[in-house]
């Protein structure tokens, strides 16, 4: 419960931050509606051409792009400037203030840095989300919904422990930015159902970079598509996943204490 | 001109020595450039086997050569000068730049240059790779790939004035992520990297025309994959060499102006 009140905290100071920069609210605007506007726009060129694209038709495939927004926006919202900031604050020892707080670090650091315009992007892809669902008609059920949000919670997971064990990384690597940036754009390939690339790439942006949990996984479960091994297997692998970025933290901790002594 | 010759060889030491600093960046960076053609090119080849084999005027094959082409074209006529100015503004590290003797545009060129020819390599055997696995279907007129050696450099040409003067922007505002993004939308539809630019709707194809996005990338791909005629390749080279010098112009003319804002906020 006193996480929340923390991540509440983290919001508000974050939101005073921004209000002085109030322009920036329509410069992210704008940015978030540019980025809307490529994936849309990639979509109706593609679907000029064809009625389906690997068996999704265009209103599902548009329930993806508002996922991949939606859950986009999570990333950028808290996961990534989290992440950015421990990396940063490994490097020049910085790291040595949050470990004398009396909260858990792992979870101070995971949510201590809000970057509030990107609710602009969760806000765009609930948009998208909620007009492709209406297109579809009535078929998407109580039942599809409660996996949705299940599977969105448990590939969240997934991607927060992905990102925790690289940026973890840097107790032992100086340069893991880098990192990051692979996965970013690794992240664009979400933007298309995973099941239209060949096998290879397939496992890769699925078991090496998991983009596939975030993004077309959700949004398989919204167009009852989802098998039950799938949802079986994303829920397990975000158990598993949690468990073992908590204990590589753990090791890298060991390690700074060394170095900035 | 001799110590303009001296200037770009040791910028070229430099690039180097940093790269081989950095391989891991490097790696990252071509990843995403892989990544994002490669993507297009299996969507496209899906839609094209739902089609019966082909959309508009392209083959799944004939998308294949397109997307591996249009990534090699990619890699040598990019640039990242947009970001790399905006922090030397915010920064001020330009000051030390503009301290020198030459033009900053010359070591920026030597920079690019040299880290192009350390990726160029790796970049074609990506290349094969993708070959193997997608079968492309390239046999270009002997013209066109004699052709394709100034339009290419032109392109990099083209797009490395533009985006150069572009970058200046953030002489007057901080905000030019805005104006970044704005740009790369338009060069992301417009240059053909979405999809060709014959099966774009046709006010679209009108505008890649007019706009300088098509000579940077698409009209290279065009050019070796043998879909234009001599005479639409010439015009093209043609259209290409004005872009150089309203390039050249722009950015003379940007850049007095903006150095002159520059100094005024730094002294």
């Amino acid at each position: 419960m006193s996480y929340l009140r923390l991540l509440a905290a983290f919001f508000r100071v974050s939101i005073r931050g921004e209000l002085a920069y109030r322009v920036n609210f329509f410069v992210q605007l704008f940015q978030s509606l540019l980025g809307l506007g490529i994936a849309l726009g990639g979509l109706a060129v593609i679907f000029s051409f064809t009625d389906t694209l690997g068996g999704w038709r265009p209103d599902e495939v548009l329930a993806l792009v508002g996922v991949y927004f939606l859950v986009g926006g999570m990333i950028g919202l808290v996961i990534q400037p989290g992440m950015e900031e421990l990396i940063d604050s490994i490097r020049t020892g910085t790291l040595d203030f949050t470990l004398t707080k009396p909260e858990d670090a792992q979870l101070l650091i995971s949510i201590r840095r809000v970057e509030i315009w990107k609710l602009i992007d969760i806000v765009l892809g609930l948009i998208v989300l909620g007009t492709a669902l209406v297109r579809l008609g009535g078929k998407v059920g109580g039942g599809e919904a409660a996996v949705f949000v299940l599977m969105l919670v448990a590939g969240g997971l997934i991607i927060y422990s992905f990102w925790l064990i690289l940026a973890t990384l840097s107790f032992w690597f100086v340069r893991v930015e880098n990192i990051l940036v692979i996965f970013q754009s690794m992240y664009e390939a979400g933007r298309w159902p995973i099941s239209l690339y060949p096998g290879w790439l397939r496992y890769g942006l699925t078991f090496i970079v998991p983009v596939a949990f975030a993004t077309t996984i959700p949004a398989e479960a919204m167009t009852s598509r989802l098998s039950t091994i799938t949802l079986l297997g994303a829920v397990a692998l975000a158990a598993v996943l949690l468990l073992v970025s908590r204990g590589f933290w753990r090791l890298g901790l060991r390690r700074y204490s060394g170095t900035s002594a | 001109m001799k110590g303009l010759a001296e200037l770009y060889v040791q910028q070229f030491k430099t690039t180097m020595a940093m790269m081989f600093q950095y391989r891991a960046s490097l790696l990252i960076w071509m990843i995403g450039h892989v990544l994002e053609p490669l993507v297009y090119l299996i969507v496209w080849s899906v839609v094209a086997t739902t089609g019966g084999g082909s959309v508009g005027d392209y083959t799944k094959t004939q998308f294949a050569a397109y997307f591996i082409v249009l990534m090699l074209v990619n890699n040598v006529t990019y640039t990242w000068i947009m970001y790399e100015f905006e922090y030397r503004i915010r920064h001020g590290s330009l000051s030390f730049a503009l301290l020198k003797p030459v033009h900053p545009i010359h070591s920026d060129i030597a920079d690019n240059v040299s880290s192009k020819v350390l990726t160029l390599p790796f970049m074609l055997a990506i290349a094969a790779v993708l070959a193997l696995i997608f079968h492309p279907a390239l046999s270009p007129p002997l013209w066109a790939i004699a052709l394709f050696i100034p339009a290419l450099l032109l392109a990099f040409l083209v797009r490395f004035l533009l985006e150069w003067t572009l970058a200046q922007a953030a002489f007057w505002t901080t905000r030019v992520s805005a104006i970044n993004q704005t740009y790369f939308v338009l060069l992301l539809f417009l240059s053909g990297q979405i999809a060709p630019l014959s099966l774009m709707p046709h006010p679209v194809r009108i505008l890649a025309d007019i706009l300088p996005f098509r000579w940077m990338v698409g009209f290279p791909v065009e050019l070796l994959l043998g879909r234009l005629t001599l005479t639409e390749a010439l015009m093209g080279l043609g259209v290409q060499a004005a872009w150089v010098i309203i390039g050249l112009v722009l950015l003379r003319v940007v850049w007095r102006a903006g150095v002159r804002v520059y100094s005024a906020v730094g002294a």
